[in-house]
């Protein structure tokens, strides 16, 4: 770990965390405020679900990098194309009509020498970090579950591959992604029980399984304090029944959906503090968290993107 | 569909699956579904879980058992003010420990078992990796459904890349274990015959990936056919569980975009496969008032005239001495100073906008699923995690 390090000076981040937690929207606004900075970056998507598209509004992303706004290239892995590429530049493979069975006797191979299709993923990333097509490579990486496995697998592949040149391979591999100064791990949790307790057990696993470095924890979705000194027992008198009847007398209309939907924003806010609270003390204490609030917007897209690259700007003091 | 609820489901199935996205509360439905079940119908009821949120884990009694089938203890239920006519169970699943089983259960002999047991590909694959997971939970499932310990079974599915691979898993795996190609792969090394055709595949291979390596595939290849018959006999009839008329599937997604996608990418996958859709659970749902035009009304006006609302509310006339120590009707705690209470007022009208616009959104959600109306349950968001008993049960009769 290297906090003293900015988080955008690294060359590769993954971002990872449960489900669902925001990992694409993170990892798409981190990406846009590095460009809009001046670096020049890629972001890449590992699942090739379309999601980058729908954040950035970008159209289709393909295993070709695409310029989706100024300085910002998009690109969804493929782990075919990847083999072809590694094959190519790599080997000096000619494309080849074998290339055909090779690709499908891969996808065997992987199913039962799980490794390989990780490796391709995670090699086609480090290669383009070390020939520096670009400043900065934010990966929308897979969920905690399966994240492990991808980073890892240059290691693994090391051990289970003892000659060939995929052996030589891995160790250049295992340099770039185990330098901190080069390569950070970003790990979004939302304040809630499962992803808080995903995220510190994940945050122990790539400590003992990869060599990864960890950089920061986003804590996302976090919703608004209502009340500042003193207001909370304004509100709660208000909440009384005659209060409420006197309230309801002054503005002609229902008071009764407005308050309570103040009072469950409350307990959410609370509910949730809790949790904050828990990532604050059991997280390693030198680690950056950066907190990016909960938007309340109708659809999201590039503007909600925008807006949390805006709050993870200000997070990182920009 | 309150009146229905999913517990006519319970009582005629005798596996509930719960599938959707990551982090929607699919493991707290199976739980919740679990508890109501054991409570309310009786019998034996286990649900089989991955990764549940440790709380409640700890909560059910899970944390020392793992892959062990262990019953909640009845207290529990007493505790939480729940009568329980049945039993329930809750099993973890461990996918390293059942790999394990099931070479143990499928090798030919001690020898076979132990080399697969202890070859690097085949450590990796259980350790390391959880493309197994899904295999791995059909088939733990299918072999206690067998077992016919238990009156229902409602499984949790993990959180996959894609809902559907563990639908697939079986096929896969059968598919996997009786192809040509692999066949075909590993024949080299049995014969160390190189033909003129894959010669130089193996050249190929041999440079990138080293003989050693391809070496141990082929080992492991060539044990994992010793178990060939009892594998894609045992993924056949793991597929024909799933299909079967006793199972059916619950999807279970939050209102927001990618989850909804997912859920109906998911229904349609079921309806494809002739597989039988359970119910859809719409979980984390904003209360229904969010969308009332006359509050977003009011709340309009507390965020425009906050002020001025906060002046009428504070001006109470004095009460008339004596009037307060007899405490008189009409009289009001003091509410706060007038500044104070207007930015209270216009905090809580901008909140009503915010949320609003939220549920809002979510209604649209619900909207688009709304095609299947007769299999929707909704249950609300609570305002604190589920993890006991008490709260799977709260939560449980929502579903119910
Ligand atoms: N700060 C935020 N405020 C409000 N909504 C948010 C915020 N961040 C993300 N979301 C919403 O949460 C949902 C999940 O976000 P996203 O797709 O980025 O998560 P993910 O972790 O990539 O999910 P998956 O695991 O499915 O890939 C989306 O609907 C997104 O718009
Ligand atoms: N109706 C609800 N109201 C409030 N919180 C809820 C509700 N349902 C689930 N939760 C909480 O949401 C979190 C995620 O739930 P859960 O673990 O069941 O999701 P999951 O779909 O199983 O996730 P994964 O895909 O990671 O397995 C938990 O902390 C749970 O307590
Ligand atoms: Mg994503
Ligand atoms: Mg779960």
């Amino acid at each position: 770990m290297s906090p003293d390090l900015d988080l955008l000076e690294r060359r590769l981040l993954f971002v990872t965390g449960k489900g669902g937690v925001g990992k694409t929207s993170v990892a798409a606004a981190l990406a846009l405020l590095a460009a809009g900075r001046g670096q020049r970056t890629l972001l890449v998507e590992i699942d090739a679900r379309g999601a980058i598209a729908d954040v950035l509004e970008s159209g289709p992303t393909a295993f070709d990098p695409r310029e989706v706004a100024p300085r910002l290239w998009a690109m969804s892995m493929d782990t075919e194309e990847s083999l072809r590429e590694y094959l190519k530049l790599q080997l000096r493979v000619p494309m080849l009509a074998r290339i055909g069975p090779l690709a499908r006797s891969l996808d065997f191979v992987a199913t039962a020498a799980p490794g390989v299709k990780e490796i391709l993923t995670v090699g086609k990333i480090a290669w383009e970090v070390r020939e520096r097509h670009y400043d900065l490579v934010v990966v929308d990486a897979s969920a905690t579950g399966h994240v492990v496995g991808q980073l890892a697998a240059p290691e693994a592949i090391n051990e289970l591959v003892q000659v060939g040149r995929v052996r030589e391979q891995t160790r250049w591999m295992l340099d770039l992604l185990s330098d901190p100064m080069v390569t950070g791990t970003v790990v979004v949790a939302t304040p809630e029980e499962m992803p808080v307790t995903e995220t510190l057990e994940l945050v122990d696993r790539l400590e003992v399984e990869t060599r990864v470095p960890l950089a920061a924890v986003v804590v996302n979705k976090v919703l608004p304090e209502l009340f500042g000194r003193g207001e909370q027992e304004v509100f709660d008198r208000l909440c009384t029944p005659a209060r409420r009847h006197q309230l309801a007398s002054v503005v002609a209309g229902p008071v009764d959906p407005v308050i309570d939907g103040a009072d469950l924003a409350v307990r959410l806010r609370r509910s949730r503090a809790e949790h904050i609270t828990r990532l604050r003390t059991e997280l390693p204490r030198d680690l950056p968290l950066l907190y990016v609030p909960y938007l309340f917007t109708r659809a999201h897209g590039m503007r909600t993107t925008r807006s949390l690259a805006e709050a993870l700007g200000a997070e990182l003091g920009y | 569909m309150s009146a229905g609820g999913l517990e006519q489901l319970c009582a005629a199935r005798e596996i509930v699956v719960t599938c959707g996205s990551g982090g929607v509360g699919k493991t707290t439905t199976a739980a919740a579904l679990g508890a109501m079940a054991a409570s309310q119908l009786g019998g034996k009821v286990l649900v089989l879980t991955v990764d549940p949120a440790r709380r409640l884990a700890t909560a059910l009694g899970l944390e020392r058992f793992g892959n062990v089938e262990t019953q909640v203890p009845p207290a529990l239920f007493a505790e939480a003010g729940v009568e329980a006519r049945g039993e329930l169970w809750a099993a973890m699943l461990d996918t390293k420990q059942s790999w394990d089983d099931l070479v143990r259960a499928h090798a030919p002999d001690a020898a076979t078992r132990d080399a697969i047991l202890a070859n690097p590909l085949y450590r990796n694959i259980t350790a390391k990796f959880v493309q197994s997971h899904d295999y791995i939970a059909m088939e733990r499932l299918h072999e206690i459904h067998r077992s016919g310990r238990y009156d229902l079974i409602v499984v949790d599915t993990p959180p996959t890349r894609n809902a559907i691979d563990f639908l697939e898993a079986p096929e896969r795996m059968a598919d996997f274990f009786s192809s040509r190609l692999l066949r075909w792969l590993i024949t080299p090394y049995r014969s160390r015959l190189v033909n003129a055709a894959s010669k130089p595949f193996y050249t190929m291979a041999d440079r990138i990936l080293g003989s050693q390596f391809l070496a141990d595939i082929a080992e492991f290849f060539v044990l994992f056919q010793t178990m060939y018959d009892g594998f894609v006999e045992r993924a056949q009839a793991v597929s024909r569980t799933i299909a079967d008329r006793r199972t059916s599937f619950v999807v279970v997604s939050t209102l927001e975009d990618a989850p909804v996608r997912e859920a109906e990418f998911f229904m349609q996958a079921l309806v494809d496969r002739e597989l039988h859709l359970g119910a859809l659970v719409l979980n984390k749902v904003l209360p229904a008032w969010f969308a009332d035009p006359a509050a977003a009304e009011v709340a309009g006006r507390l965020v425009r005239d906050a002020d001025e609302v906060a002046g009428a509310l504070t001006h109470v006339p004095l009460p008339v001495a004596g009037e307060a120590a007899s405490g008189a009707s009409g009289h009001l705690e003091p509410l706060g100073e007038r500044a104070q209470v207007g930015r209270v007022l216009r905090e809580i009208g901008q909140s009503f906008d915010d949320y609003r616009i939220v549920a809002t959104r979510e209604r649209e959600q619900a909207a688009v699923l709304a095609r299947h109306p007769e299999l929707v349950v909704s249950v609300p968001h609570l305002d604190h995690d589920v993890c006991d008993l008490p709260g799977l049960v709260d939560l449980g009769r929502a579903l119910w």
